[in-house]
């Protein structure tokens, strides 16, 4: 391959150079341009300068997304460790459970969760039910349209991508490393902390990562399970461009994109640096 | 143990699974209600069918994702081959910008190409937001996960079998369709699949970048999520869970088939 | 990997072929029309198709008029027709988006009642042909709200603690600022920004009472009871009442907004005749009486109404008497830019605003520092980790 002539090189790359550049570049120097010039094109820091209003926004954004993560992983983790034990054969099946749902549309699903979650729904319905058959007259839990409901609708479409990563991780530890550490006398606990979770580290950066970036940047989630009572960044964002309130303003979306991806490589930066391992490939996925 | 991890197991698997069975059991219901279940009907699935607006959109998403993948995978495929001869700053610089649509929220990207689109259009007035748009943005975002799946896959091949060709006469083009395209094609098929899924599952960025006469099967559905309630919806995710399921056994059956195949070859030997 | 190529190949074909029988015959003309939700019956849309074969109708829909403004600004997206109300025709008038409409090609403007003509919004009716109008009602389920509140017939229902979590609201701020205005004595249009600062303190009292900001989610929650008090048209309130007998609905004693909303045709449509046939089509009598014993709401077309079961054209909420409509009602206006900044800003902080009360126990100053040390923290380490790894290979790119 190394003698992949200079012309025959630059004529494979071709089409991609031009397309990133004219799809991709532009478009985040674009941003960049809107972010600091106000309607008429001059430049201003207001934009970005205004942004401090939606801290609190960016903040339970971040609380969110953040929670949703930690209980992902917290689900993700025993649910892939377990099938990563399973025979070659079963383990094929339960990836493939795993992935199924992925491959059916996000809103569909998620808006399947207001069926069970609403007042009058499921679960509030089964719940009153049998209550019901004990004399007991129950109330309802009110669990739609909370905050609660955002970070479950966020578990729940993002978990598949925390559950795939740490798997792949798992299969890829080497069976006689854990032999071995019991052999020498470790502990179950031990050979968690000091065998598995080492191990594992690049498969959770790349969940968590695959988690928390959907998760914090979504709208449609806050929408549909939130009931518009909570805006998360997302909502602000879309509002700027194709929102209600009828202030349409690219400069401060722009804005709010840009600090918004600001933020997400800054983190991503700290999650490389805990990635040690460089040769890995984040134990991805799909 | 083993009976709490299996618990344990069940009980994530039916958190994962909870919304379709809902859904699923509801395209059923006779009536047109979110909460009470009453009558076993067929209805949904007949008003499905006649429902002009989301078949005209499956058309638009499938056409799309097709589309989309197949000039992601050329572009992508031709890229991984060139991005692996090149060497230094300029092969860093590609990586970087490739790795951008994969790290950006999807809502940054979406927003950057509807700046991109507005801004184009503002200039020229004969254009317009339509297809030709979720072209673009869709294949946009799919090259870079085309590119992860085949750069592996280049790196981890033999490179003298290309120089072998290029030694024994073969001219550079035709040593690349015959001797390098043969042996990364894993790479490029998930590549292709991947880019068609993605396609087909994106909602955010078709939603900003869609006109007026062409919507995607899933800003379709987001407009019916906010309008009353209609089981049309449930009738829908049920057909295509279906078809996903019935698509996934295939391949796999083919899979365990062509191992078999492979084991028992290997036996005989 | 040529099967893949050869299985999508074929797939794209068979789309194609697909395609071909429906786009290759007789070019047609595409007449693109923005409608709210839930505001047409879509049977008549057929109906047209089939009287003008050479017109093919791609219907969309938007749920408030500023999310049909958002759209149709950058003028990326080409819509014939829209439909928005009163203060936002007068909006897109002043800001040069409507083309003046060919009445030679509209004879059945005629059928359009003269109250409904020449309004405020459309002074000269050069702009505008009306579609439907109707008020703002409250609409309660009487099963579950008891008769003595319900009874004051007030806006106050909406603010009232018993029924908290089980109240919905307009998610749109120029409906939801109106009702509080109304509330407060104040005009709906008020350029005064004490008032809307009032009214936006009143609206973040009633945050935690209300279940959800909603807009055409409302039928459903309530007709499944899910909620049991919400202001929203009357029409609407018509066809929930029809799915579950329990709903009622009045017009509130504190006065109530006034609307028209209108067909008009974009200044970028590049089939404006078309989009005139389709106006023409909608305001012929039996055509208007369809549509309008579909959507619950009133129709201008005063032939119409003779059409109409006479149960509903004598339902004194969807169809008020003059008299009332003057003295209890007030059209929005186009408010002045500075205005709609402000209403902008305050609803945006209505919503940002945590929802739940026992989050914000922080004191603002110290959610002031957290960011402050979040964003020092976070620019810091990405410099030095930036530094660090430039002698590693990136995650995402190795």
């Amino acid at each position: 391959m190394n003698k992949l002539n200079a012309r025959m090189r630059r004529v494979m790359t071709a089409p991609f150079a031009v397309w990133m550049a004219i799809f991709v570049v532009v478009p985040i120097a674009l941003v960049l341009y809107y972010a600091f010039t106000d309607a008429n094109g001059s430049f201003t820091a207001s934009n970005i300068t205004s942004i401090w209003e939606y801290r609190g926004t960016y903040l339970i954004s971040i609380e969110l997304a953040l929670t949703a993560t930690v209980i992902c992983l917290l689900l993700a983790y025993p649910l892939a460790y377990s099938i990563s034990k399973m025979k070659a054969r079963r383990q094929q099946t339960m990836v493939l459970l795993v992935m199924l749902p992925m491959w059916m549309n996000f809103l569909i699903r998620t808006y399947a969760w207001m069926t069970i979650l609403e007042d009058t729904g499921l679960i509030n319905t089964l719940v009153k039910f049998l209550l019901s058959l004990v004399g007991y007259e129950f109330e309802g839990f009110s669990m739609i349209n909370t905050n609660g409901a955002i970070i479950l609708g966020m578990v729940y479409n993002f978990l598949p991508y925390m559950i795939l990563p740490i798997y792949t991780v798992l299969t890829k530890i080497d069976k006689n490393v854990i032999e071995a550490a019991r052999d020498l006398g470790a502990n179950g606990f031990q050979i968690f902390t000091k065998v598995l979770l080492p191990q594992s580290i690049p498969g959770i950066i790349s969940g968590i990562t695959m988690v928390f970036v959907p998760a914090v940047s979504t709208f449609v989630i806050s929408k549909l399970l939130g009931g518009g009572m909570t805006y998360l960044i997302g909502d602000i964002i879309e509002n700027y461009f194709l929102g209600n309130t009828g202030e349409v303003n690219y400069n401060v979306g722009a804005a709010l994109s840009l600090v918004l991806m600001v933020l997400i490589l800054i983190s991503m930066g700290i999650m490389n640096h805990f990635d040690e391992d460089d040769e890995t490939n984040g134990g991805r996925v799909i | 143990m083993k009976t709490l991890s299996r618990i344990y197991n069940f009980l994530v698997f039916a958190f994962l699974y909870a919304p379709i069975v809902v859904m699923v059991v509801y395209s059923f219901n006779g009536i047109k209600s979110r909460s009470v279940f009453s009558g076993f009907s067929l209805q949904w699935y007949q008003e499905l069918f006649r429902d002009s607006v989301i078949m005209k959109s499956l058309y638009t998403s499938l056409l799309l994702a097709v589309l989309s993948a197949i000039i992601a995978t050329v572009i992508g495929t031709a890229a991984a081959i060139g991005i692996n001869a090149t060497k230094g700053l300029r092969k860093k610089m590609y990586l970087a910008v490739n790795s951008i649509p994969m790290v950006n929220p999807e809502i940054v990207t979406a927003v950057s190409l509807m700046i991109l689109f507005v801004f184009v259009i503002s200039k020229f007035n004969s254009l317009e937001m339509g297809f030709g748009t979720l072209l673009i943005s869709h294949v946009t975002f799919c090259i870079p996960y085309v590119i992860l799946e085949v750069l592996p896959k280049i790196k981890g091949m033999d490179s003298n079998v290309y120089n072998a060709a290029l030694d024994l006469g073969c001219p550079p083009a035709k040593a690349m369709l015959k001797v390098v395209l043969p042996q990364i094609k894993p790479g490029i098929v998930t590549g292709l699949i991947m880019a068609f899924t993605l396609s087909l599952d994106d909602f955010i960025i078709s939603y900003f970048n869609s006109g007026s006469n062409v919507q995607t099967l899933s800003v379709t559905i987001f407009s019916m999520t906010k309008k009353p309630y209609s089981p049309k919806i449930n009738a829908l995710s049920t057909l295509l869970f279906t078809a996903i399921l019935i698509l996934l056994l295939i391949i796999n059956l083919r899979q365990d088939k062509s191992k078999t195949a492979k084991k028992k070859g290997a036996k005989a030997k | 990997m040529k099967k893949a190529i050869l299985f999508l190949l074929a797939v794209c074909l068979l789309l194609n072929a697909g395609s071909l029988s429906v786009f290759a015959a007789p070019k047609k003309t595409v007449l693109n029309v923005y409608n709210w939700g839930e505001y047409i019956d879509q049977s008549i849309l057929d109906l047209f198709e089939e009287e003008y074969p050479d017109i093919s109708v791609n219907y969309t829909t938007y749920d408030s008029n500023e999310a049909m403004y958002s759209k149709i600004v950058s003028g990326a997206a080409s819509y014939d027709i829209v439909i928005p109300s009163d203060y936002m025709i007068s909006k897109l008038i002043a800001e040069d988006m409507l083309a003046e409409l060919n009445f030679d090609n509209i004879p059945n403007f005629a059928n359009v009642g003269d109250a409904y003509k020449s309004r405020e919004h459309d002074p000269e009716n050069k702009y505008s042909v009306p579609y439907f109008w109707g008020t703002v009602v409250i609409i309660y389920n009487t099963k579950y709200v008891a008769p003595e509140d319900a009874a004051a017939q007030s806006i106050d229902l909406l603010w009232n603690e018993k029924y908290a979590g089980k109240i919905l609201m307009f998610d749109n701020p120029r409906d939801a600022f109106g009702l509080a205005l109304t509330k407060l004595g104040y005009s709906m249009n008020s350029e005064n920004e004490k008032e809307w600062q009032e009214a936006a303190k009143l609206l973040s009292e009633q945050k935690p009472l209300v279940q959800a900001y909603v807009m055409d989610a409302i039928f459903d929650k309530m007709e499944a009871e899910e909620a049991w008090i919400a202001p929203y048209y009357a029409g609407d309130a018509l066809v929930i009442q029809e799915s579950n007998p329990d709903v009622d609905y009045y017009m509130p004693v504190e006065g109530t907004n006034f609307f028209f909303d209108s067909m008009c045709v974009l200044k970028t449509s590049e089939n404006k005749e078309a989009a005139e046939t389709f106006i023409n089509f909608m305001c012929r009598p039996d055509i208007a009486a369809m549509n309008a014993e579909y959507v619950g709401y009133a129709t201008p077309v005063t032939p119409a109404m003779d059409l109409l079961d006479p149960e509903i054209t004598e339902n004194k909420i969807v169809y008020p008497d003059e008299d009332y409509l003057l003295q209890n009602t007030e059209v929005f206006a186009n408010l002045s830019n500075k205005t709609l900044m402000l209403q902008s800003t305050l609803w945006t902080s209505l919503k940002i605003e945590s929802s739940e009360n026992g989050e914000s126990t922080l004191p603002v100053n110290g959610v002031d520092l957290f960011c402050i040390a979040v964003v020092v923290l976070g620019v810091g380490s990405g410099i030095y980790f930036g530094i660090r790894s430039k002698r590693r290979k990136k995650l995402w790119t190795s």
